[in-house]
């Protein structure tokens, strides 16, 4: 029998705000933290602008200090304060690190779509190259792995289940939920520590702005710069943060009377093999559809029952093609569309993040009765407006909405997909 | 002839004043040893004896971090054979007079 999954924390850092509780006032009030970025522009980037996080005021900056992370890529950092605020308002405490219990049946799933690009561009390349291995010291390996960020928090919790890292795109951070979900639904951990986490650097943000699909026209009005859905999005805003959840079975949560924040009734992960359509950075719209119909099958519902999307949808040519695909998949059009937003538009895309930031927001607009505004739709696209009734996607935050459902999907390069539902 | 007085004298000031520096290099030995550590207690309560992973509980991979602080405070270098064979304060302690300028 197969166990049910809630989730019982959840924790932030992202460029509008660090904290859940910052975070919620943040969506609702529609505001955007995207900015010119005077370092972009000295690098000699088109993009000179970019969502990058504050963590400085984080009550979890003496643990990152107490653990000696400060050095470390900002991967880790965010992740970590993300992680240890989800694990607090999951009802957990942070134990002593001379403790002797190791909690066998937590694990932690952490994804990242580039890494700790900041550590290698800063120090791991430059020393190297100048022949100066010395310097990179003896906690430069802890500080730079891919698994950086679960495996420090593993020190700082006492982790004792399946300890990873997963990288997918910009499908990481809804993978990485999905994958802590399917461990949990298979009875092989009570609880797991997922989420995605993407640090802010110039090495890491290089590549896309070379491959053109960051947005190059609105270096002087940033807040502009994120438009999914919209007539003249012309590529992504880069983004940088970390969203973290605390998924739990529903027993165990139950028994120890957690708050419990919505359930996962539903999932899907494919690819579309980068065929009919889909190549290496552009989706094949058949594995979308049916990534979004198996999601809707393995969650016994039917697709007239969502409410909400919340869209990968990234501000870039694909967005249409989106849209499109959601009302095939769902069977949904024009005013019988659900309602549909970009949280891209407030954050930028946060890349290995943006799934798990984006599932945090839908839990908190489904469990306040809101949904918030997709800043700069505007002028709706015009592939967009034969799909989607105008009032579906929000200009300003509706209130007093009722949310049962709702449907969280994320595409990266490599044509891969990832889908999800959520239930109150 | 000798001036013995004298000389004790002088003697005993230069013992003063080694004793003084041992002291200070001691202060600054614990300091970067902190840094390092998660338990300071330990740090307070240690001696010359002390050996930094076992009783101070000090990571090992650390030392690397540890030598590389005192290459650049006392502007020496410790060899990889050097660095395997400090275990004690004390062990570091005369590493740093054997080589200080």
């Amino acid at each position: 029998m197969d166990k049910r999954v809630v989730i019982t924390g959840m924790g932030v850092v992202s460029p509008i705000a660090t904290g859940i509780k910052e975070f919620h006032n943040a969506i609702k009030e529609n505001r955007s933290g995207i900015k010119f970025i005077e370092e972009l522009k000295n690098y000699g980037f088109a993009c000179q602008i970019g969502g990058i996080p504050d963590i400085s005021g984080s009550i979890y900056n003496s643990i990152i200090e107490k653990y000696k992370l400060t050095d470390s890529s900002k991967m880790i950092i965010y992740a970590i304060i993300a992680a240890l605020e989800a694990w607090e308002s999951a009802g957990f405490n942070v134990p002593d690190y001379d403790s002797n219990f190791t909690d066998y049946q937590t694990g932690c799933v952490i994804g990242s779509g580039i890494g700790p690009a900041d550590i290698f561009g800063e120090k791991i390349i430059p020393y190297t190259n100048q022949g100066n291995i010395k310097k990179l010291r003896s906690t430069i390996v802890e500080h730079s792995m891919l698994s950086g960020a679960s495996a420090n928090l593993t020190g700082i919790l006492a982790l004792g289940n399946h300890i990873s890292m997963n990288s997918s795109a910009c499908s990481t951070g809804t993978e990485s939920i999905i994958l802590g979900y399917e461990r949990i639904k298979e009875g092989k951990a009570l609880r797991m520590i997922v989420g995605g986490s993407e640090a802010y650097s110039p090495y890491g943000w290089s590549g896309f702005d070379s491959m053109r699909v960051l947005t190059r026209s609105f270096n002087e009005n940033p807040q502009k710069g994120s438009r999914p859905l919209s007539n003249t999005a012309s590529g992504f805003v880069p983004g940088a943060g970390a969203g973290i959840l605390i998924l739990e079975e529903y027993e165990s949560a139950k028994k120890r009377s957690a708050k419990i924040y919505g359930e996962i009734i539903g999932s899907h992960i494919n690819s579309g093999g980068q065929r009919n359509g889909g190549t290496m950075s552009a989706p094949n719209s058949e594995g979308v559809i049916k990534c979004i119909t198996e999601t809707i099958k393995s969650s016994k519902i039917s697709s007239q029952k969502i409410d909400y999307i919340s869209g990968h949808l990234s501000s870039t040519m694909a967005d249409p093609l989106e849209i499109k695909n959601w009302s095939e998949a769902l069977d949904r059009k024009n005013d019988n569309f659900p309602y549909v937003n970009s949280l891209k538009s407030m954050t930028g895309h946060c890349i290995g993040a943006s799934g798990a930031i984006e599932t945090i927001a839908g839990i908190i607009q489904m469990n306040n009765n809101f949904i918030h505004a997709s800043l700069n739709s505007e002028d709706l696209h015009t592939d967009i407006v034969q799909y989607v009734s105008r009032e579906k996607i929000p200009l300003q935050t509706i209130e007093n909405i009722n949310i049962d459902y709702f449907v969280k999907a994320s595409f990266g390069f490599g044509d891969v997909n990832s889908c999800m539902i959520l239930k109150k | 002839m000798y001036d013995f007085k004298k000389i004790s004298l002088k003697l005993l000031s230069l013992q003063l004043l080694n004793k003084n520096k041992m002291d200070n290099l001691k202060q600054e030995i614990f300091e970067i040893l902190t840094k390092y550590s998660f338990n300071k207690e330990l740090i307070k309560s240690a001696t010359e004896e002390s050996n930094i992973t076992k009783d101070l509980k000090i990571n090992s991979a650390r030392i690397v971090d540890i030598v590389l602080d005192v290459e650049e405070k006392y502007d020496i270098e410790i060899n990889d054979e050097e660095l395997e064979n400090i275990q004690t304060i004390k062990d570091m302690l005369n590493i740093i007079n054997s080589k200080s300028k």
